[in-house]
């Protein structure tokens, strides 16, 4: 049994859940205090991974992935390695495509801290980065921790655009959605069963924990 | 000494109107900005606080400039050094109440902090969130939190609306001695008569944005009295008019109950079923007719 699959999903959970919540909050915060016209722009960018198909994306991020493309280059230029085929290149595919995973919880949460909370902790002479710190996390933890447990969990899963940035190369990009299909193709049903029921069971704990999170996080606050 | 020239264009429910406000504010003065609801008296103490920004003005406190708009001066409230207390307390619920009071302390300081909570009697709910304490106790700790930074200047916000009679009572006497032990200036917007007797030094009462009257309290409701003295909340609607001998009987429906009341014969013959009648609580007398 090769687990390294699984190894692989894992990595490419926590590299992309991490790197969405450093940047998610601060464009959470942007999203949920400035009332600009253009956000209602950028929060529609954010939410199209929503609605397009993981190929359309995988297309376009191809374009700009690879060693000739804009972003493909400069990195070429930095790593000396290409984006696409390489773990680097899922993990940025896999944060674009989780974008509004993340972000959606993030500014709902953002926006029911009450103002005044926040107004209240400035007049006590705190800055607006300690006020988000000490006020403003802390109060929307369960909000936190959905969009953390709801971006692992849809990490897991990601195949689509995987597959077309990275394809399936062992060790590297082989996730075990992919390491699944890989196997169906094979006809090699006994692995795809085992990995299959691993992932199932793994995602369920992982919703079943927000549930349980939010009960406790809401009797908590009563 | 607080100077402040202050000018905000409001949206009012019967229109635009522009607020514009010049006081002058001695140290360890108790203010009490007093006005109906939408005069434009909330939106002058977030300026003060520096939550809104005005059109143009200029705020100096102790001879600090916090506010000048023709020199681009608007200090954040982080940097104004004030106490803020909101309406409903704005508590931080992820923090004890003694990390609440906490909080805005330049140095933590927990013997004040415990002194603070004993003067109040609070101390057996130092480690207490501030989800599990009374309307009281909220209010209480909302006030320890903004003394207990020692601000220049201590602005209070309709603090006491929120809470019954017999809460708001003691709590009044409790935010006077303190305020007067510390010597913070303080400036509170009410729309409640009970503030301005029990707590204010000086009165300033504001309509749509007009400054309508400043000076002691009693001065206030001595010159409201003398100017409009028809304006008593007390009337209602002539249901009946029965003529007995020499005077008239007359019953009134006031606004939950009904009212029977004699009246000499010249006055009554004035008044008609239907009319609109004011009364004046004192003593009793009758005042005035008003046509409908």
């Amino acid at each position: 049994m090769d687990f390294l699959p699984f190894w692989l999903t894992l990595k490419l959970a926590f590299w992309t859940t991490l790197i969405l919540l450093i940047i998610g909050i601060p464009i959470g915060y942007y999203l949920a205090y400035t009332k600009y016209k253009i956000n209602l722009l950028f929060e529609a960018i954010i939410n199209l991974p929503l609605v397009i198909p993981p190929t359309v994306l995988g297309f376009y991020l191809l374009l700009i992935l690879n060693p000739k493309g804009i972003i493909g280059s400069f990195w070429h230029k930095l790593f000396g390695k290409s984006l696409v085929f390489h773990f680097e290149g899922i993990v940025v595919a896999s944060v674009i495509y989780c974008f509004p995973v993340m972000i959606n919880p993030l500014v709902s949460g953002f926006r029911s801290v009450p103002k005044n909370l926040i107004e209240v902790s400035l007049t006590l002479g705190k800055s607006k980065l300690e006020t988000l710190i000490r006020v403003i996390l802390p109060n929307m933890k369960f909000s936190v921790l959905t969009g953390i447990v709801l971006t692992f969990a849809h990490t897991l899963g990601e195949f689509g655009i995987v597959l077309m940035i990275g394809g399936s190369i062992e060790g590297e990009t082989k996730v075990v959605s992919i390491a699944i299909y890989d196997a169906v193709e094979k006809l090699d049903y006994s692995t795809a069963h085992i990995y299959s029921a691993i992932l199932l069971i793994f995602s369920l704990l992982t919703i079943l924990s927000v549930y349980i999170l939010n009960r406790r996080l809401s009797s908590d606050q009563a | 000494m607080i100077r402040l020239n202050l000018r905000k264009k409001l949206r009012g429910a019967r229109g635009d109107f522009d607020l514009k406000v010049s006081l002058e504010i001695e140290k360890g003065e108790f203010l009490v900005i007093f006005g109906p609801s939408g005069s434009g008296k909330t939106t002058l103490l977030r300026m003060l606080a520096g939550l809104e920004t005005p059109d143009e003005g200029y705020l100096e406190i102790e001879g600090k400039v916090w506010i000048d708009t023709n020199r681009k001066i608007n200090l954040p409230p982080q940097k104004r050094e004030i106490g803020f207390v909101f309406q409903d307390y704005a508590l931080f619920p992820n923090m004890t109440v003694f990390e609440n009071i906490a909080y805005g302390m330049k140095k933590k300081d927990s013997k004040r902090i415990r002194e603070l909570l004993r003067i109040a009697g609070l101390e057996k709910l130092s480690e207490t969130k501030p989800a599990t304490l009374s309307g009281g106790q909220k209010q209480r700790v909302a006030l320890l939190r903004a003394l207990a930074r020692e601000p220049r200047l201590l602005l209070l916000d309709e603090p006491f609306s929120a809470l019954d009679p017999q809460t708001a009572a003691p709590l009044r006497e409790e935010v006077k001695k303190l305020q007067k032990q510390e010597g913070i200036t303080t400036i509170m917007v009410s729309h409640h008569e009970e503030d301005v007797l029990k707590l204010a030094d000086r009165i300033v009462h504001l309509n749509e944005g007009k400054v309508l009257f400043q000076g002691k309290p009693e001065e206030f409701f001595y010159m409201r009295k003398t100017q409009s003295p028809v304006k008593s909340s007390l009337h209602g609607l002539l249901l009946e008019k029965i003529f007995n001998h020499d005077h008239y009987e007359i019953t009134l429906a006031l606004k939950t109950e009904i009212l029977t009341l004699k009246i000499n014969q010249t006055l009554g013959e004035k008044l008609k079923v239907g009319d609109k009648i004011y009364l004046s609580i004192k003593d009793f007398e009758f005042l005035e007719k008003n046509e409908s």
